[in-house]
């Protein structure tokens, strides 16, 4: 039961993956693909969360920490970059 | 009053040390605070933020509640968007519009800046000096202040008290 | 403790379609602010309740999970008022639906100011 509703969930955040994908391709500027990247690492925080429940290994949600904040950083390099403040 | 500053940014960090490393052994303890208390006081030999935190009781109640009503405002927010973003006439209204802030300190200034962010239909694109410049997915063109006003204050009397 | 897990599971399902409606919101809106609006808004929420709904599953992670919770609350509007700022600043046009726009107002007025000093 419970895992059955985890699955479906893992599998509409799949879908949001590849919708965000399609707007990570057509852009038309270069701070669209950078929200775009950005919903996409937060979403895969969440989906490394759940495949830590799956695999039943604490240690993933270290990783998914991780993720986080290098996620966090690379968006702030990226914005002073097109700021010319870097 | 660089003490305070140090001893505020020294617990926080020796607690995501203890959180991450999930345990309370002496020498896990004793590496955490030797680290932590050498980053604090490198951080702020250049950084005054926590200075301006006050740490009364009334704050303390304050930041609760300012934290019940953030809380509530975030999912209100999603909501909204949520609701936007699924009808097929896709219902915007967006512009930039000015809003003024009376805290004085950097630090209530980032947390207003924040909280207007996460809240329904806003996000600030700029802080110069004591203006914020607020963009709206939904706005009227004739109260335009008046809308300004209502967001900034919402937040503004929890943290004048816990900011000034 | 199988009310609890269910319970974690159900609210895990909710965030992942916020998750969903961020991805339909960043295809959907016409321009990069309101697409950073759409975006990082409710991709906030549904990642906060999807940690959740695992933490509620597995309450021996309750402790990490809040430090990520805690994590993307302070980060996710930092990076977002940051791209907005950025996209200002490179001079990404709004969407013709846009009213006013006071920033760019006020960047303009700063800038003549300048010009008229020198």
């Amino acid at each position: 039961m419970v895992n059955t509703i985890l699955i479906i969930s893992m599998f509409i955040i799949g879908i949001s993956f590849l919708l965000v994908t399609v707007r990570f391709l057509l852009g038309t500027s270069v701070v669209d693909r950078v929200v775009a990247l950005d919903v996409l690492t937060i979403s895969s925080v969440g989906l490394i969360v759940l495949l830590a429940h799956f695999f039943d290994r604490g240690i993933y949600i270290d990783v998914s920490i991780v993720y986080a904040i290098l996620s966090f950083i690379g968006v702030i390099i990226i914005a002073k970059y097109l700021e010319k403040s870097l | 009053m660089k003490l305070k500053s140090i001893l505020i940014l020294f617990i926080i960090l020796l607690a995501f040390w203890i959180i991450l490393n999930n345990s309370v052994s002496p020498l896990i303890l004793l590496t955490g605070a030797v680290i932590s208390l050498a980053i604090a006081i490198g951080f702020c030999k250049t950084c005054d933020v926590f200075n301006d935190l006050r740490l009364t009781p009334r704050s303390f109640l304050y930041t609760f509640l300012y934290l019940w009503v953030f809380l509530i405002e975030l999912v209100k927010s999603n909501f909204d968007i949520a609701f936007r973003v699924l009808s097929p006439s896709l219902p915007i209204n967006p512009g930039i519009i000015t809003a003024k802030t009376t805290l004085k300190s950097k630090m209530g200034r980032l947390i207003l800046a924040n909280s207007i962010t996460l809240t329904p239909g806003t996000f600030t694109v700029d802080i110069i000096d004591d203006k914020l410049f607020i963009h709206c997915v939904n706005m009227k063109e004739e109260e335009q202040e008046e809308f300004g006003n209502h967001i900034v204050r919402k937040f503004e009397k929890y943290l004048e008290v816990i900011y000034g | 403790m199988e009310a609890l897990q269910i319970a974690g599971a159900l609210l895990t399902l909710l965030g992942s379609l916020f998750i969903l409606f961020a991805a339909i919101g960043l295809l959907r809106m016409p321009d990069v602010y309101n697409r950073i609006q759409a975006g990082t808004k409710a991709s906030t929420l549904g990642s906060i309740l999807t940690l959740l709904g695992i933490g509620l599953c597995h309450p021996e992670w309750l402790l990490k999970i809040g430090l990520l919770i805690l994590f993307v609350i302070i980060s996710n509007p930092v990076s977002s008022h940051v791209l907005g700022r950025a996209a200002h600043f490179a001079g990404i046009p709004l969407s013709k639906r846009t009213h006013i726009d006071t920033l760019k107002e006020y960047r303009d007025k700063e800038l003549t100011a300048k010009e008229e000093q020198q």
